[in-house]
């Protein structure tokens, strides 16, 4: 039940996701943040097996890390998916990580772009994606409203369009999302759309 | 990679250094069961401890610190096979674990995890905290993901940003959060705990309703029961709070009223 999409815009990319951390019919958390920023301008959303969605991003995170550190320069969006793919196919007909990707990224000379990378290490570079059961809601309402050079406002209110057709269509829906963007400023979360709210415990 | 660091490699009883054969030692290993089908063993054995989660704990976080309570009940299918079991485990006098799946999985690797914080804490003259004592455990038990092991535990601690609950389990996932509940009864035990929290509880309230949400779920859950253990954490340590028999405080929560009787019991006339 977990829903993840994401869209270019002229100088941005945004990704969504639900904030659902769920066991068979419970749900132990509802505002589990599924979107890791690889580094100053990637984000990576993720959804699959609880283990293998945090130990799978943050071993491509530090390795990404590790890259800046030894050559200076950070990876470009580019090689960044490209290595992801690698990982998960070399790990794939031995101990493969059950886990569906969206990075979005941002480089100074080729833009923003989306890379859709899924559990059988399949890459595409495209300008929409989603996976999940909010993917069959989502990707037509994508299809029927997306054109190249949306401006923030424009995609977001998308967003909204795709949130709410979840919502109201998928039978579990998860209540509650996480939106972020990247863009030459950086990545950082941009909104959480929510309609069940944790009892939030004051910070010190 | 697994862990090996629980798994001894036991020093020749021969000779110190190297062997009478010269060979390299062998690395640390365990004995594998003899059988013709190994896999269909192994997939057996995870079936087999699946369902035993039969249990209900609970922590949460609140104003004055972390409130973690459970259920004694052992179970095995129908039998209940013992009603005295510690599911809450002391890793170390601020930390503590909750047991739920294989007692043997839960009560060892918290064991380990015991020894791994108070190593880290002998290195580095500090305590380690709750965040790093639980992805230690998270990463060792994603090693040995697929093999078997059933933990669900919660880590629930005080350290120096305060108080700290995270949820790990066998399949390699960690949560960090508020209020978790784990096990068979957990789904009865969120629905009390869910309504009558409130972040600004004093201990006694707080421990009352936690206490209250495990006897509500040992009464629908039949394979929860027994005792309902309840720990406070605070920024001294560990303590525990009260240990009452769910038999007892159903009585107390649902007090016996003599009702009138409308027909007593006459003997029959004789002939």
């Amino acid at each position: 039940m977990e829903c993840v999409f994401g869209l270019v815009g002229t100088d941005f990319a945004i990704v969504v996701a639900d904030t659902s951390a769920v066991h068979s019919i419970l749900v132990h958390k509802s505002n589990e943040d599924k979107i890791m920023f690889l580094d100053s301008h990637k984000l990576v959303a993720a959804s699959g097996e609880p283990g293998d969605r945090v130990q799978f991003t943050e071993y491509i995170q530090k390795n990404v890390a590790l890259y800046q550190f030894r050559n200076g320069i950070p990876l470009t969006t580019a090689a960044a998916a490209n290595f992801t793919r690698g990982e998960l196919a070399t790990a794939l007909r031995k101990n493969p990580y059950s886990v569906n990707i969206l990075l979005a990224g941002y480089d100074k000379e080729t833009g923003p772009s989306l890379y859709y990378i899924d559990y059988i290490a399949t890459l595409h570079k495209l300008e929409k994606g989603a996976f999940g059961y909010g993917s069959y809601f989502s990707l037509s309402m994508m299809d029927r409203h997306y054109h190249s050079g949306m401006s923030v406002e424009e995609a977001i209110d998308l967003v909204d369009k795709c949130i709410a057709e979840i919502r109201s269509r998928l039978v579990v829906a998860p209540p509650n999302f996480v939106i972020k963007i990247v863009d030459k400023d950086g990545a950082r979360e941009y909104a959480w759309r929510q309609s069940v709210n944790d009892t939030p415990v004051p910070s010190a | 990679m697994l862990d090996t660091t629980a798994l001894e490699s036991f020093p020749s009883l021969i000779s110190h250094g190297i062997n009478v054969a010269g060979e390299i030692s062998a690395p640390p290993s365990f004995q594998l069961p003899n059988s013709n089908d190994f896999d269909g063993f192994v997939k057996e054995t995870i079936q087999m401890v699946k369902p035993a989660k039969g249990t209900t704990t609970l922590a949460f976080i609140f104003k004055e610190g972390v409130m973690v309570a459970a259920d004694s009940r052992a179970s095995m299918g129908g039998y209940i096979s013992s009603h005295s079991v510690k599911k809450i485990i002391e890793i170390n006098p601020y930390m503590l674990g909750t047991m739920a799946g294989g007692a043997a999985d839960c009560q060892f690797w918290h064991r380990n995890l015991g020894i791994k914080c108070r190593l880290h804490e002998l290195a580095n003259k500090r305590r380690i905290s709750v965040t790093g004592a639980s992805k230690l455990l998270a990463n060792i038990l994603y090693s040995y993901r697929g093999m078997g092991l059933s933990v669900g535990t919660m880590i629930a601690g005080w350290d120096e940003t305060g108080p700290g609950l995270y949820y790990v389990d066998s399949e390699g996932g960690r949560l960090k959060g508020n209020r978790f509940s784990v096990g068979s009864g957990s789904p009865y035990a969120y629905g009390v705990l869910d309504s009558g929290y409130k972040y600004d509880m004093s201990v006694e309230e707080a421990s009352e309703l936690a206490r209250r949400a495990i006897y509500h779920a040992t009464f629908r859950d039949g394979a929860s029961g027994g005792v309902a253990s309840v720990y406070y954490v605070g920024p001294t340590g560990w303590k525990k709070l009260s240990g009452d028999d769910v038999g007892e405080l159903h009585y107390h929560y649902n007090p016996v009223t003599p009702s009138t009787v409308e027909q007593e019991m006459v003997e029959a006339a004789g002939p």
